[in-house]
């Protein structure tokens, strides 16, 4: 990743809609090779910001800069969205072939036919999906259309994907074999990309950073670890704070779980990862069980950590408990529990959580 | 019912000898509601394109007009024709009241409303971010307008059956712009009009006959590279 000239600069954009301000980003830099998330609740202003950085969308205020080049919106802004790439949660298939789908942007762009039909044929192999070449694209299922649409912006080689909630309306097991294949192909391509979700764990998973966006604004952009236990704000840390997130190397691996090292603690997980690989081990507080007495060891838990609580949030019906182990931890507890065990800050407990609690997020790295 | 048998007969008699006034009628009639279709598809696809995609106030007047016009009776057509191409009308000048050309223009104030009120229909149906999606393949805005239209082709055709078929069998504004002249303005409806009134079944017959084939015909061709590229 250079860190010389960022790809995209975006600054001080503004998008009205109705007389009302619904985005506001004042500054947001995009580095060659990244993948950046963007990720934040339903109206968020996801879509809002992917369009207008691809000047779908006109912001009635800012700008954006190219490597470092300021893009003029004018009758020709459709070179600078030739740079770029869109796929949307939609597939907006046209009604043709799957063949003449991905070849679209490429006829737009006129290109050559013989040169088409080899980078098309290239993302259909890709995607899996040459078998469907000469098939229309009304008869697609929905995992089908949206690797033709990936296969579509992936054959234009786009300086910058931007990736609109591609899965969000694919069913559970389409959704998760064609993530695996994105990360896969954006791996191998190098594509720069933004991507946004409303999904944390297909963020942390596909991304090297993450946005954090609601009501128009950038609340927070960082590494996924810091932005994780490291909100900013209220917001940002209920909407994805609420999960430990830790970052691991693989030591073990036994059938089906791992023993990842993390700051010297071992963690133990169900999942698969190669030794020595980098993971991202997740866990919800609500799989964190607490407990004061240090006879108490009848637990199926395979992880036991000792730490020390070092804040207690109210909740309403439960309480948000920080802890400190060898890195930082967080449980609810009920209310009643909470008084049972007399919990207060400073206090030193055992957490307990079970391996098949932890969701282990393959950085593919070693 | 002698005289629909004869009249039959003759008719059938009329077409296998290609008799050269029916066939110069049915010639004249082909050529003005083809190039009226011609005409009113390039004014109607542009027009209802640009309504479809654009956002002005007035708009909603503008569709409603639109929609109107899809069902202008002919003769009311004629009149205004009539009375705009008159001798000391505002374009007398042009002297083609009576001609071929002025049956062209007639016709195409038909059919243009129709082709459209049918595209303004069709192009509006397309989701709203196919648009989105072709500008971010990098379509120029025409590019983008050239494949939209191609997203609807199927209802443009229906747009031009329909436009073609609303020309082709109108009576009142060719009669009263064209003037029925024998051998120069008389098309297959005029001709079926004059023929009955004078009792001549048999040739009208003929005419009525032409007149069904023709639309079944073109409508067939139209229908087959309609339903051609259905999806398998």
């Amino acid at each position: 990743m250079s860190e010389s000239i960022p790809i995209l600069e975006a600054k001080n954009i503004e998008v009205g809609r109705g007389g009302m301000l619904i985005l506001h980003v004042p500054s947001l830099l995009i580095q060659e090779g990244e993948i950046l998330s963007l990720i934040g609740p339903n109206g968020a202003g996801k879509t809002t910001l992917l369009q207008a950085l691809s000047y779908l969308l006109k912001p009635f205020q800012g700008e954006i800069f190219f490597r470092g080049k300021k893009v003029e919106v004018n009758h020709s802004v459709f070179e600078y969205r030739r740079k770029l790439a869109m796929v949307f949660q939609e597939p907006l298939l046209f009604d043709a072939t799957v063949f003449n789908n991905v070849a679209s942007g490429l006829k737009i762009r006129g290109m050559k036919k013989d040169e088409i039909r080899d980078r098309v044929m290239e993302q259909l192999e890709r995607f899996g999906i040459s078998h469907l070449n000469d098939r229309s694209a009304k008869t697609l299922s929905g995992g089908e259309a949206q690797r033709t649409s990936l296969a579509r912006a992936f054959a234009l080689r786009p300086e910058i994907l931007l990736l609109d909630e591609p899965f969000a309306s694919l069913d559970p097991p389409t959704r998760d074999s064609l993530i695996e294949d994105l990360e896969h192909i954006l791996k191998q391509t190098q594509t720069t990309a933004i991507f946004a979700t409303h999904d944390r764990l297909d963020a942390l998973r596909l991304s090297n950073r993450i946005a954090v966006v609601n009501d128009g604004k950038v609340l927070q952009v960082g590494f996924p670890e810091e932005v994780m236990n490291h909100p900013v704000n209220e917001f940002v840390a209920s909407f994805v704070g609420v999960e430990t997130i830790l970052t691991g190397n693989v030591i073990k691996k036994d059938g089906g779980t791992i023993i990842a090292s993390v700051e010297g603690q071992e963690v133990e997980a169900v999942g698969d990862a190669h030794l020595g690989e980098e993971v991202v081990l997740c866990v919800r507080p609500e799989n964190v069980v607490l407990s004061v007495h240090p006879s108490q060891e009848k637990t199926s838990a395979r992880n036991v950590l000792v730490g020390r609580i070092v804040k207690i949030i109210s909740l309403g019906l439960y309480k948000k408990i920080h802890l400190q182990c060898r890195f930082p931890l967080v449980s609810y507890v009920t209310n009643h529990s909470f008084e049972e065990l007399s919990l207060r800050e400073g206090k030193e407990v055992r957490a307990f959580f079970k391996a098949t609690a932890v969701t282990v997020i393959r950085k593919g790295k070693s | 019912m002698d005289l629909i048998f004869e009249g039959i007969k003759k008719a059938f008699l009329l077409l296998i000898t290609f008799d050269p006034e029916v066939m110069g009628i049915t010639l004249l009639s082909l050529q003005v509601s083809g190039s009226a279709t011609l005409i009113s598809l390039f004014i109607g696809i542009s027009v209802g394109t640009a309504v479809a995609l654009s956002r002005f106030s007035g708009r909603r007047f503008i569709v409603s007009l639109i929609n109107t016009g899809m069902g202008l009776p002919p003769v009311v057509v004629g009149l205004f024709v009539t009375i705009l191409l008159w001798r000391n009308g505002p374009l007398g000048f042009f002297r083609i009241l009576y001609t071929p050309t002025a049956m062209i223009i007639a016709q195409t104030i038909i059919a243009a409303p129709i082709v459209m009120g049918i595209t303004l229909a069709a192009i509006q149906q397309l989701p709203q971010k196919l648009r989105l999606q072709i500008l971010a393949l990098g379509a120029t805005g025409l590019q983008m307008v050239w494949i939209l239209i191609k997203e609807a082709k199927l209802p443009l055709l229906a747009a031009v059956m329909a436009g073609f078929g609303g020309v082709i069998s109108e009576v009142g504004a060719s009669i009263m712009v064209g003037g029925n002249i024998k051998g120069y303005s008389r098309v297959l409806t005029t001709a079926t009009v004059m023929e009955t009134s004078r009792g001549n079944f048999d040739i009208a017959i003929a005419l009525g006959i032409i007149l069904l084939l023709l639309a079944f015909f073109i409508n067939l061709i139209l229908t087959q590279i309609q339903q051609r590229e259905r999806p398998r």
